[in-house]
């Protein structure tokens, strides 16, 4: 397998190879841990895409008479205080947790990709000026930038959304502009200009396809980072507001029940952290498909 | 060196600059009028925002507030709380020494742990023990703090009763708290030093220690690691950032009073001078930290110094 795919995937001089689709994806898939990380994160995305569908119990319903029941038949992972089903809130619960994760890395990489673009591509002031804003970002701690932001804003999943995005911005304007100076002193960039290739063909045509591996890659690793700061800030209190299933959110209600109802939080506890791993196993398995010199020996 | 230190501080005093004024904007960022905010639900009459807002000096022109908020700031002036009426500066002052406390304890444990777990890792490679220590480390990066906390409260206050809930002075009470915050931490610190030592010990130079007829433990601990530390100082300085940030959490789980559970309450209350001072001095901290990361760097490797 290692002595095919590196016989088809060749190092070509011009441009970095990343492989062609089909290549990339058989190296991913013979990444073990890789394939069942992905796999379990279609069922967590599908889940949060179906939602309260396929949820056993409306996740909101109130029962009072069935409250803080342990895991049994009926409710295969116990009550709450109120008496909801715990398993169809960890269920309801995917899709903002994850929606919550998923805008916040479009955010950061969107704003990453333009402001590095342009640091990158047109150099000098601009140059200047981005990258110091973002040394300026980078020296407030992850979650105290995403609080900053809370505070401008005001608390709400759709604010929590775009803080967590805010202070994942540097790191994809470091990188993509750290792609752009390389890449903008190659052969295939110097001939295009040399053809006479305006600035937007050149970026567009030659130099952004070159840099989305990489923010994939950045994409998959900063996802899980994502879901730990946006649950972090649901779990302080400053995203969903009540009864709205939450993982986060609905651990810190946990918390309050730990002697009596130990469930409660661990449920939704399992689920981030399975969420995590599946994330971080699937960005082993991006970073060493796209990257053959990375290949395990 | 101390040219090295110059230039470094040198290139820092802009990002202050802009700390600076990134925390002054906060105020002036949140929509609406601050003073109406501050005064939101006590049936405050225009005539009382107007004079909140002349207090506050709310009505001058941005530049001269700017201004004004620096020149108090170097006066060690952040303000005074809306909530508590106390000066922001001396509640910081009063709750620092704890999350100083609990971010010591936090790197002695990761620190022992990851050196411990890395260093068993790399000499063993492919044991048991290394198996161990790379799911633990795997576990450690996927278990957000939050969680931890509460799991460990689970275990061993609810359940076993060994260990308070609540953190209490005094060291058992910093026991869970260190742990929650520093797991994660070691886990860094295992893959690092593991990989690093690997790496120094497919040296020559550990081959020739070898061929002095120098025992295992002497060749790893008095050449391999020494080596193979160098990028995990670096890793323990760019970690106190994320310790800062799990201090807002694992502070707020454990009823601990620092300034990462006085930064969540401030913002709970919209006590805008208390988070601006809190955001300021965490900000400056880890500046500061970053700095000094950076000058051991340069001590330890000289070629960081002329590059």
């Amino acid at each position: 397998m290692d002595v095919q795919a590196s016989s088809a995937a060749p190092p070509a001089p011009a441009r970095p190879a990343t492989g062609r689709p089909s290549w990339v994806w058989r190296r991913f898939a013979r990444h073990r841990f890789a394939a069942a990380g992905a796999a379990l994160l279609l069922v967590v995305f599908a889940l949060a895409a179906a939602g309260p569908v396929v949820a056993p119990y409306n996740p909101e319903r109130v029962d009072i008479v069935d409250r803080l029941r342990p895991p049994g038949a009926a409710h295969w992972l116990g009550t709450d205080q109120f008496g909801r089903d715990v398993l169809s809130r960890v269920v309801a619960g995917a899709r903002p947790t994850c929606l919550a994760a998923v805008m916040a890395i479009g955010i950061a990489a969107g704003a990453g990709v333009v402001l590095g673009a342009a640091a990158g591509y047109a150099g000098g002031a601009v140059d200047g000026a981005v990258m110091r804003a973002m040394d300026i970002m980078l020296a407030f701690p992850g979650i105290l930038l995403a609080l900053v932001v809370v505070t401008i804003l005001g608390t709400g999943l759709l604010n929590v959304m775009i803080a967590v995005g805010v202070s994942l911005i540097p790191a994809f304007t470091r990188l993509v502009r750290g792609a752009m100076l390389s890449l903008r002193q190659r052969e295939f960039v110097v001939s295009a200009r040399a053809i006479g290739c305006g600035s937007v063909r050149i970026l567009g045509r030659h130099i952004l396809p070159n840099v989305w591996a990489q923010v994939a890659v950045l994409s998959t690793t900063a996802l899980g980072w994502a879901i730990i700061a946006g649950s972090t800030l649901n779990f302080l209190g400053f995203g969903v507001h009540p009864p709205t299933p939450e993982w986060g959110a609905d651990l810190n209600t946990g918390r309050e029940y730990l002697n009596a109802a130990w469930w409660m939080s661990t449920a939704p506890g399992t689920a981030i952290v399975l969420v995590i791993l599946a994330i971080n196993f699937v960005g082993d398995g991006v970073t060493e498909a796209l990257d053959p010199a990375l290949r395990r020996p | 060196m101390g040219a090295f230190i110059g230039r470094r501080l040198l290139a820092s005093l802009p990002i202050v600059f802009g700390v600076t004024a990134l925390v002054f904007l906060i105020l002036h960022l949140i929509p609406g009028d601050p003073a109406q905010i501050m005064l939101f639900g006590t049936n405050a009459t225009p005539d009382q925002i107007a004079g909140l807002r002349r207090s506050l000096g709310l009505d001058r022109p941005l530049a001269v507030q700017y201004g004004d908020f620096v020149w108090r700031l170097v006066h060690g002036d952040l303000g005074v709380s809306f909530i508590s009426q106390r000066r922001v500066a001396e509640e910081i002052g009063l709750v620092f020494p704890a999350t100083a406390t609990l971010a010591l304890a936090t790197m002695v444990v990761a620190a022992t742990v990851g050196l411990g777990a890395g260093v068993i890792g790399a000499m063993y490679r492919g044991s048991w023990m290394d198996v161990a220590g790379t799911g633990f480390s795997v576990l450690g990066v996927a278990v957000p703090n939050f969680w931890l906390s509460v799991l460990l409260i689970l275990v061993f206050a609810v359940r076993l009763g060994w260990l308070p809930a609540l953190s209490e002075g005094g060291v058992r009470g910093l026991i869970l708290p260190s742990v929650s915050l520093g797991w994660g931490f070691s886990a860094i610190i295992t893959r690092l030093c593991r990989a690093n030592l690997l790496e120094a010990l497919a040296q020559p130079y550990v081959s020739t220690a070898y061929a002095k007829g120098l025992r295992a433990g002497a060749v790893v601990v008095r050449h391999a690691l020494k080596n193979a530390l160098i990028p995990v100082v670096t890793l323990l300085g760019l970690q106190v950032g994320n310790l800062l940030s799990g201090a807002v959490v694992v502070e707020t789980i454990f009823g601990r009073q620092g300034l990462g559970s006085l930064a969540v309450r401030a913002i709970q209350a919209k006590d805008f001078p208390t988070i601006q001072g809190v955001v300021l001095v965490v900000a400056l901290v880890y500046l500061l930290v970053n700095l000094a990361v950076d000058v051991a760097y340069a001590a330890l490797d000289p070629r960081v110094r002329y590059g």
